[in-house]
């Protein structure tokens, strides 16, 4: 069987979303990432030379809201919540290099 | 318009230069959320569900960041159109979501430009609304992102409303960079759209550079620098990135094309030595919000709302003062200076001698403004144009009418200045070169350098009762009244 997309490319896509795959899970996601291409082929056949290209699936346009302030969260119960914070900041891991 | 040379990176190269522009707008909230939008606060006390990045929040549009970026458009001379929002998908603490949303290939605005002071004309390729990140703090190895042991975050600033304005690859030198930039704030200050100020972060300017060989119109492998934080930053990672492209390029080696910083201490642009994907940002339609189609009526009343422009008090100067140089033109279009002169001009006052009474007097008493109104600038201007005063009572009486806000003639008799101590001036010049008519007639003639002797004969006899100044003035004046008797 062949497939619309190689394995590389699903590793590639898991990577970006630093998601880590066992060789089992990338076969099983190379199988329905292909399906859903080919399900985006079939509509690709479709001749939609009369249609507009749509850029929203709805067809509201200007939803928007008046620049008032409403009241946010608590910050304590918020970095509470956090897996760490200091000096009411959240705190991550080193972001370059190893840690 | 007076032309500027353009200075290259070394002799015989051309700098090409984009700038991008990130202006944060100054709504009262952020750009989906109703978070204060402040600057300076507390950490994390400006945070939602929203700007945190929280599962199941849902943004919502600011109507005011859409106002400004249509004002700014306009003021851009852009398309304003129908746009569409994407989300850009990357991963870094600053970006809760780890997906930024902003406009892709379909911006609010779109091909515009902006003239300079120079006159010349740079391209606005763009200017799209997006949200700003979180502020990092780095802890440990002395601050660096690169030696840190950790680091803290803010989101206040996350969601903040983002502006980026892109221009075309226009930019010939760092000089006209500056001048972009500094062109560009003035306008987002004037309508409203930002604070304009640089060094509080309002204003970050990315700027993508690469050189080539003067006559060579391809463009060669580009740059991009970080962290301008400063007009003179700007100026100066530019130059010394110049310079290091044409180095590269005569030693034979490899331009890549990457992101450098600016390191402002040690004035060098360095490789950012972050493990990049490859720009592999993934955009996609961001299904949560929908277009922004601006209706033609409201786009219309706004252009009516614009307001005077830089660009348009030049060109109106231009039309009484075509010789105008451009340092005199650019201290006389300021917001502060500007009201007085058009009083002036609007006065009938003659316009040379408005420009440099603004120029010279006036900005000197800006601080000190007080009770002087621009009609008040104004009356003091017409007794001199009508040869009531001389130059130095000028001077003295601008500065009372700041102090005292009596009126005008009444300041006058105050400060003893009676109106015919122009008259009186006059009359004493008059008389003393009516004793040197061989020097006066040369004077007539055009030879300025007999001025300092028909002054110092002046000066010989009556300096104790008048000054300098005034007796130069009424110099001049009789020369002119004696010129147009004769033509
Ligand atoms: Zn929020």
């Amino acid at each position: 069987m062949t497939y619309r997309i190689d394995q590389a490319d699903v590793a590639h896509i898991a990577k970006l979303a630093r998601l880590s795959l066992s060789d089992d899970e990338i076969d099983s996601y190379q199988n329905s990432l292909s399906r859903i291409l080919e399900v985006i082929d079939v509509m690709n056949s479709e001749d939609l030379s009369g249609f507009a290209p749509m850029d929203h699936p709805l067809e509201t346009v200007n939803l928007l809201r008046e620049d008032l302030v409403v009241p946010g969260l608590d910050r304590a119960e918020v970095l509470e919540a956090a897996p760490s914070a200091e000096d009411n900041y959240f705190r991550v891991p080193r972001i370059l290099g190893s840690s | 318009m007076s032309s500027r040379t353009i200075a290259g990176p070394a002799r015989g190269w051309e700098y090409v230069i984009g700038l991008e522009v990130h202006t944060e707008l100054r709504t009262a909230t952020k750009l989906f959320c109703g978070c204060p939008n402040a600057f300076g606060e507390e950490p994390n006390t400006s945070i939602c569900p929203v700007c945190l990045g929280l599962p199941g929040s849902l943004p919502v549009m600011n109507a005011q960041a859409v106002d400004f970026a249509i004002r700014v458009g306009l003021a851009l001379n852009a398309t304003i159109q129908r746009s569409q929002f994407h989300r850009k998908n990357y991963f870094y603490p600053d970006m809760p979501k780890d997906f930024q949303i902003s406009q892709y290939d379909v911006p609010i605005n779109a091909n515009g430009h902006l003239e300079l002071p120079s006159g010349a004309v740079i391209g606005i390729e763009r200017a799209h609304l997006e949200e700003d990140t979180g502020k990092l703090v780095h802890r440990g190895g002395g601050g660096r992102i690169e030696s840190a042991e950790y680091s803290l975050i803010d989101y206040n600033r996350s969601g903040v409303p983002l502006l980026e304005i892109v221009s075309a690859p226009d930019i010939r030198d760092p000089e006209e960079a500056k001048e972009y930039v500094a062109e560009l704030r003035s306008i987002l200050v004037a309508v409203g759209a930002s604070d304009g100020r640089m060094e509080e972060g309002s204003l970050r300017v990315d700027a993508n550079v690469s050189v080539r060989p003067v006559g060579e119109t391809q463009m060669r492998t580009r740059v991009e620098i970080k962290n301008l934080n400063s007009l003179r930053s700007l100026t100066r990672a530019l130059e010394f990135e110049g310079r290091r492209q044409v180095q590269l390029y005569e030693d034979g080696e490899a331009m890549l094309q990457q992101t450098r910083f600016w390191d402002e201490a040690r004035a060098v642009t360095g490789a950012l030595r972050l493990k990049e994907e490859a720009n592999d940002y993934r955009y996609f339609p961001e299904p949560d919000l929908p277009p922004v189609a601006p209706d033609p009526l409201v786009i219309e009343a706004r252009r009516s709302e614009l307001p005077e422009f830089l660009s348009t008090r030049r060109a109106q100067l231009a039309d009484v003062l075509p010789e105008l140089s451009r340092d005199l033109r650019e201290t006389v279009i300021t917001d502060e200076c500007w009201p007085y002169l058009r009083a002036a001009l609007d006065a009938n006052i003659t316009p040379h001698r408005a420009v440099a009474r603004c120029a010279n007097e006036l900005v000197a008493l800006l601080d000190e403004i007080g009770a002087l109104s621009p009609s008040r600038f104004v009356e003091v201007l017409a007794l001199e144009d009508e040869g009531k005063l001389g130059a130095s009572q000028v001077k003295v009486l601008l500065r009372e009418a700041c102090l005292d806000p009596l009126a005008i003639p009444e300041l006058v008799a105050k400060l003893g200045f009676t109106a015919s101590d122009a008259d009186a001036v006059k009359a004493m010049v008059a008389e003393v070169v009516a004793s040197c008519t061989q020097e006066w007639s040369r004077y007539l003639a055009g030879d300025e350098k007999v001025a300092g002797f028909l002054l110092g004969q002046v000066m010989r006899r009556y300096g104790r009762q008048i000054s300098g100044s005034d007796a130069r003035q009424a110099l001049t004046r009789l020369a002119e009244e004696a010129r147009a008797e004769s033509s």
